[in-house]
């Protein structure tokens, strides 16, 4: 079904078996049906044998709602919720291989340190920063960089949370809650 | 009591009541056959082709409404199996496969007949599995057992290598429930969203039910029957929902969609309200979206909520099982006579009667189908593969009992016909199947012809031989300058031999008066019988909506002549 609707960046969370193809059952399911993936992040979740997912995809309401429900019908995934209208926080870390002189050396420490920002590694011609925030914060720094030439960079995806008590996140049926801000 | 994996597989089988399976052997899953030899109540029924064996156990468990059953080895066993996998998955039949796979130290090694088939089948599977430690395997069969009948039926394949399969053994322990925590199985709908759809049909000036493969699954056709007579709403069957109402039913109004009846396509157009139940609103019914149904609200049902809101945004959208929500919706609808709408399709069905066969001297295939329900009185099973056969057959046929027409609907799977129809007749052997099958489609599984008469199976294979890839020189015909490149067959068999060559008796037909002579003929035959009936070749499909079209470019045929 065609539908005129924006498109706009969604952030869902899933709660999924911990178990061998499970990543590999979730990619496919978007390929198939032609959803597109901006990132994907995934690690442990609280509760033993579990892992929790978090995916930013970009689409109408309609995509994003068939995505919901495809990937609810996937047997590993326990609980999948879309959570970009609930308050919640988010954070994504990025690696940045920056080309550096001794002419603006000092310069894009300042700037790394605008943005409490780390530096990680220096080397004689280029360094490596660190840094973690909201997806904006990442693509502001990467921006700024760029006049300087950027080497490498490496972006983890986002991962979210609600805030709060759990409420509409997934967690799973033991009504655990999920962490705070 | 400690057994090998393949011992437990067989247990396994036995408590979820699947004494058919349908297989084929080789190296990685002969354990599983040496434990088979000791439990006599699986019925093992050996295939030619272990796609046979795939879509034997769809039309077992479709005719029977049982779990189906087929089994293969490792690498080219279980890659055969895939078509048949695929079509029983589109079609939402409740199957479950097992696969051999090469001893786990050889995974991933590019062993000898070793594939990825959890990775091929994942695609095309409501779930698969892999399982690696024998204390699992009662586990995954029970579980892939629950998850293929449950919900919206499908296919789980498990896969399960040799070694674990004959290596160590353990000890029988049946589980008393299943491990999934993420798989749920909608039951009723909320009684807001029941009374919201009650509301929308009790409105309505012109609505009508179209029933899908969904009200045959979950027994829904007697509530279903009774929604559309207490509130005398017509009703429409998807492809694959035939046969929920009896044809004769006087508020039948047939199948819709790309080959439908002109009249229910252009009831559709019409109406004010659609009742779309355990059905998908795939393109073949619906035509291009925009222009489906153009003057109606939608009320949607179906078991799997990614369906609701998926190719036609429902006013009401209900997930849940259908006999459930029937039950819910039943007391809430007003009794109603509708007597202007079912007077206007009665104009339609006058004005554009696409059901009647037109007169002719040459064997017409529908003639022929007509003639064949007329003797069986719409009786037993008839199966059919994909193509002209299918659809005549789909027009034409006339059912009096639910689950008795078996097609492969949402893969349209050429050679279905032969070993769907073996597998129907073994589930329910007091019954004779007839496969309608085409001549393309009948000679890519014809050699399971073989199993059938192995099986003593009550198969009657009626050919509707044109000699060519019929539905696909038709659209060559129209929409490709007439260039019949590769749809016309030059050399096909003498089907009449091939039958004798099994032992069988075969009848060749190419007269209109002898048509119901060698229907009787193969019908008093005990066994499978093949009748070869030389239709005329190019006789085109009709009615026909173009892919992407809508009602407004159905193409019916030339006005017909009524015949007697």
């Amino acid at each position: 079904m065609t539908q005129a609707n924006q498109t706009e960046q969604h952030t869902l969370v899933a709660l999924v078996e911990d178990k061998p193809g499970v990543l590999t059952k979730v990619a496919s399911m978007f390929r198939r049906r032609g959803f597109n993936i901006a990132s994907l992040a995934v690690g442990n979740s609280e509760q033993p044998g579990l892992s929790r997912m978090t995916f930013v995809v970009n689409g109408d309401e309609y995509t994003v709602g068939q995505v919901v429900k495809q990937l609810d019908k996937l047997i590993e995934v326990i609980e999948v919720a879309d959570i970009t209208s609930e308050r919640i926080v988010s954070r994504e870390l990025a690696l940045l291989k920056v080309k550096t002189t001794p002419m603006n050396r000092g310069e894009i420490i300042q700037i790394v340190n605008l943005f409490r920002a780390n530096i990680i590694d220096v080397g004689s011609d280029s360094m490596v920063i660190e840094i973690t925030g909201e997806e904006d914060k990442i693509n502001a720094l990467h921006n700024l960089l760029a006049a300087f030439g950027i080497i490498e960079m490496l972006r983890t995806g986002l991962v979210a949370m609600v805030r709060g008590q759990a409420n509409g996140t997934a967690n799973g049926h033991d009504g655990q809650a999920n962490g705070q801000s | 009591m400690e057994l090998t994996g393949a011992e437990i597989v067989c247990e396994s089988l036995l408590k979820e009541g699947a004494d058919v399976v349908f297989g084929l052997p080789g190296g990685a899953v002969l354990p599983l056959y040496g434990a088979l030899s000791t439990y006599p109540a699986i019925r093992h029924i050996l295939v030619r082709h272990e796609q046979a064996a795939a879509m034997a156990a769809d039309g077992y468990s479709r005719a029977t409404g049982k779990v189906g059953v087929c089994v293969a080895t490792s690498g080219p066993g279980a890659t055969n199996l895939v078509t048949g996998i695929a079509a029983a998955q589109m079609d939402s039949v409740a199957m479950v496969a097992i696969t051999g796979q090469v001893p786990r130290p050889a995974i991933g090694s590019d062993a000898f007949q070793e594939t990825d088939v959890t990775g091929v089948t994942l695609p095309i599977t409501k779930h698969n599995m892999l399982v690696m430690d024998v204390k699992d395997v009662a586990q995954s069969i029970h579980d892939a057992f629950h998850i293929a009948r449950t919900g919206r039926p499908g296919v789980v394949l498990v896969d399960i290598p040799r070694d674990v399969l004959l290596g160590e053994k353990t000890e029988f322990v049946w589980p008393t429930e299943t491990k999934l925590p993420g798989y749920r199985v909608p039951g009723k709908a909320p009684e807001a969203q029941v009374a919201a759809a009650a509301e929308l049909i009790n409105q309505a000036q012109k609505p009508l039910i179209m029933s899908g493969h969904g009200v045959l699954i979950s027994h829904a056709y007697g509530l279903m029957t009774e929604l559309a007579e207490k509130a005398q709403i017509p009703v429409i069957t998807t492809l694959l929902g035939i046969s929920a109402i009896p044809t004769d039913h006087e508020l039948n109004i047939g199948m819709s969609g790309m080959h439908g009846m002109a009249y229910t396509n252009l009831a559709i157009d019409e109406s004010d309200l659609i009742i779309g139940l355990g059905m998908r609103f795939d393109d073949r019914v619906t035509g291009r979206i925009s222009a489906f149904a153009p003057n109606a609200k939608f009320i949607h049902v179906d078991i799997d909520a990614s369906e609701v809101d998926k190719n036609i945004k429902a006013t009401v959208g209900m997930v849940g099982d259908l006999k459930a929500v029937l039950g819910q919706l039943l007391p809430k609808v007003e009794a109603n006579i509708h007597i202007d709408w079912r007077r206007r399709i009665d104009q339609l069905k006058a004005e554009h009667p696409s059901h009647i066969i037109r007169e002719s001297d040459e064997l017409l295939p529908q003639y022929v189908v007509q003639r064949l329900t007329e003797v069986t009185q719409g009786r037993g099973i008839v199966v059919t593969g994909v193509g002209m056969h299918q659809m005549w057959a789909a027009q034409h046929c006339k059912f009096t009992e639910p689950n008795t027409f078996i097609t492969s609907g949402g893969l349209g799977t050429m050679g279905f016909e032969v070993p769907a129809a073996l597998g129907a007749q073994v589930g329910r052997p007091d019954t004779t199947v007839w496969s309608v099958c085409g001549d393309g489609g009948f000679q890519m599984t014809m050699c399971d012809i073989a199993t059938a008469v192995e099986c003593h199976a009550d198969v009657k294979f009626a050919i509707l031989n044109n000699n060519s890839l019929g539905l696909v020189h038709q659209l060559q015909e129209l929409f490709f300058e007439k260039d019949y490149v590769a749809s016309e067959y030059s050399a096909n068999p003498d089907f009449v031999k091939i039958a004798e060559a099994y032992g069988i008796r075969g009848i060749r037909v190419t007269k209109k008066e002898e048509v119901v002579d060698a229907v009787q003929q193969a019908m008093e035959t005990a066994g499978p019988v093949i009748v070869d009936f030389i239709v005329k070749e190019d006789e085109g499909l009709f009615p026909f909506i173009p892919s992407g079209q809508s009602v407004k470019e159905m193409l019916e045929e030339p006005v017909p002549k009524e015949i007697a």
